[in-house]
């Protein structure tokens, strides 16, 4: 899941301070997730916007907001609305505002910022948990991440720097590499830590990436 | 005889630490390496020790080279790629640096540049391997040199750490990849490296126990806190307590530490880290009767 955290109003307000009608789209699955883009964080936003001097010209809750075909046909349906407005502020991660932005013409701008692909532990708990590296792990990590996990990104085991199995940059973090330790250890597989890892690949991390699968 | 042939041949050995200065007023650490001249086998210079902007380890290292002394150039992977740290290290030995410390490197997020984008391209393994395949002849990706280094290989070790065995597992890996001595996290209790020299017996390496004089009982409490791998004991913190000349005492108490690892052939030597007191360096060692 993408996790993405609402703005401060202020900074939304600052992009809006010359447009005066706006249209907002938020998006069905991980902004609703995130509580940052579903209906209800709409209408709080219509709201908001409107004791702020604004006119909502019209929302729509896009399913999803990454989906160019989905956008492009959901926004079709809002055509009247979007031709009143002369903004649009997208409330997903920022993908779904660029993708909104590919498809309509009037200034896009974004009410969230994404902050990384991670899960939910339970309602407003969210934890990151994959870099996107392009070349997963997990296969020998026992399914902890060290890219994402271990703040320097360490694949050859822990720096001198964990203190009573805490991370020293934040010891609110268990030391991802003590994590990895203790399960290979539970499941009698520490010997793979002896091989040495090289440095990554990261031309497999290169942006901007594309996937073009073949039918 | 140079550091390597020293440690080698299975002498004594002591190192010290050096950070360049914040700035270009190199005179302070000047000053220092004359005193330390000819009474340290090596001094290590840091390679923006705390993730603080100073002037670089390469930099320092080949001052302390001009001095007469020999450098230890400590490198991270913090601030380099694999393409500058290979660079680096080739720099370093046309300056006619010998030894090189491969580590980690502390997070940006506890320097003076929080804000900074930490590398961590290559961790102190990598570095090592890539040492070492420039010793050879070729950078890490197999490109022929014109002219190879030669190296003399280090990597730190942190004693107190749970589980250690993870940390064995490390050396073991930091071996593998070329290093041929280690200097470890500051040290004050004297069990402790007793506990960890018994395990990395059969490793056959040579190990250089990091030595830090206090100078107060607040700072041993400080680093107590705040400092992963540093257990400074109580009875210690009693004595810098109860001490009127506290640098003194911090001293006799280093001194007292060193003479019991010499005497009982605990470690290959050791490393002190004075931080920010190199002055005292040197009454360290006629204390010690070095």
């Amino acid at each position: 899941m993408i996790i993405s955290k609402q703005k401060p109003f202020e900074e939304i307000l600052n992009f809006l301070e010359d447009k005066q009608n706006i249209f907002i789209t938020g998006c069905s699955l991980c902004a609703t997730s995130c509580m940052t883009g579903g209906k209800q964080q709409i209408d709080e936003m219509k709201e908001r916007l409107e004791q702020s001097g604004k006119t909502v010209t019209g929302s729509t809750v896009l399913d999803p907001s990454c989906h160019k075909l989905q956008v492009r046909a959901s926004l079709k349906k809002c055509k009247a609305e979007l031709e009143g407005a002369d903004a649009v502020l997208c409330m997903a991660c920022g993908d779904g505002a660029q993708t909104v932005a590919s498809v309509v013409k009037i200034p896009v701008y974004p009410a969230n910022d994404t902050l990384f692909i991670g899960e939910i532990e339970r309602i407003g708990q969210f934890y990151e948990a994959c870099k996107a590296c392009g070349q997963c792990e997990l296969g020998w990590t026992a399914g902890v991440c060290p890219i994402t996990k271990c703040a320097k990104s360490l694949l050859n085991g822990p720096c001198g720097g964990a203190k009573n199995g805490k991370c020293e940059v934040n010891v609110e973090n268990d030391c991802a590499w003590i994590l990895i330790y203790n399960k290979l250890k539970e499941q009698d597989l520490l010997d793979t830590l002896l091989e040495i890892k090289d440095p990554k690949d990261y031309s497999k991390a290169a942006n901007p990436r594309k996937l073009v699968v073949g039918r | 005889m140079n550091f390597k042939e020293k440690l080698e041949r299975g002498d004594f050995v002591i190192t010290a630490e050096m950070a360049p200065p914040k700035g270009i007023d190199f005179n302070h650490i000047k000053e220092c390496a004359r005193a330390l001249k000819g009474r340290v086998d090596a001094v290590n210079v840091t390679d923006f020790q705390s993730a603080v902007v100073r002037a670089s380890s390469l930099g320092g290292a080949k001052i302390l080279l001009d001095e007469g002394l020999e450098p230890i150039m400590q490198i991270t992977g913090r601030d380099r790629n694999r393409i500058a740290i290979q660079g680096e290290l080739l720099s370093a030995a046309a300056l006619g640096i010998q030894n090189v410390l491969a580590l980690t490197g502390d997070h940006p997020s506890i320097g003076d540049h929080p804000e900074a984008r930490g590398v961590f391209d290559m961790d102190s393994v990598n570095i090592l391997q890539a040492a070492t395949k420039l010793m050879n002849g070729y950078d890490m990706n197999g490109h022929e040199l014109s002219g190879a280094p030669q190296f003399f290989l280090g990597a730190s070790v942190t004693p107190l750490y749970d589980p250690l065995e993870l940390q064995i597992i490390k050396i073991k890996k930091k071996i593998q990849a070329g290093a041929k001595f280690f200097q470890t996290q500051a040290v004050f209790d004297i069990k402790i490296i007793k506990d960890f020299m018994k395990r990395v017996e059969n490793l056959n390496i040579k190990v250089l126990v990091g030595v830090i004089p206090l100078k107060s009982a607040g700072m041993a409490k400080y680093m107590n806190k705040n400092v992963p791998g540093i257990c400074v004991p109580d009875e210690i913190i009693d004595r810098m307590q109860k001490a009127q000349d506290k640098t003194k005492e911090g001293l006799t108490i280093a001194a007292e530490f060193i003479q019991q690892i010499r005497e009982e052939k605990i470690c290959d030597g050791v490393h002190v880290m004075a931080i920010g007191a190199e002055e005292n360096v040197a009454t360290l060692l006629d204390m010690c009767g070095f």
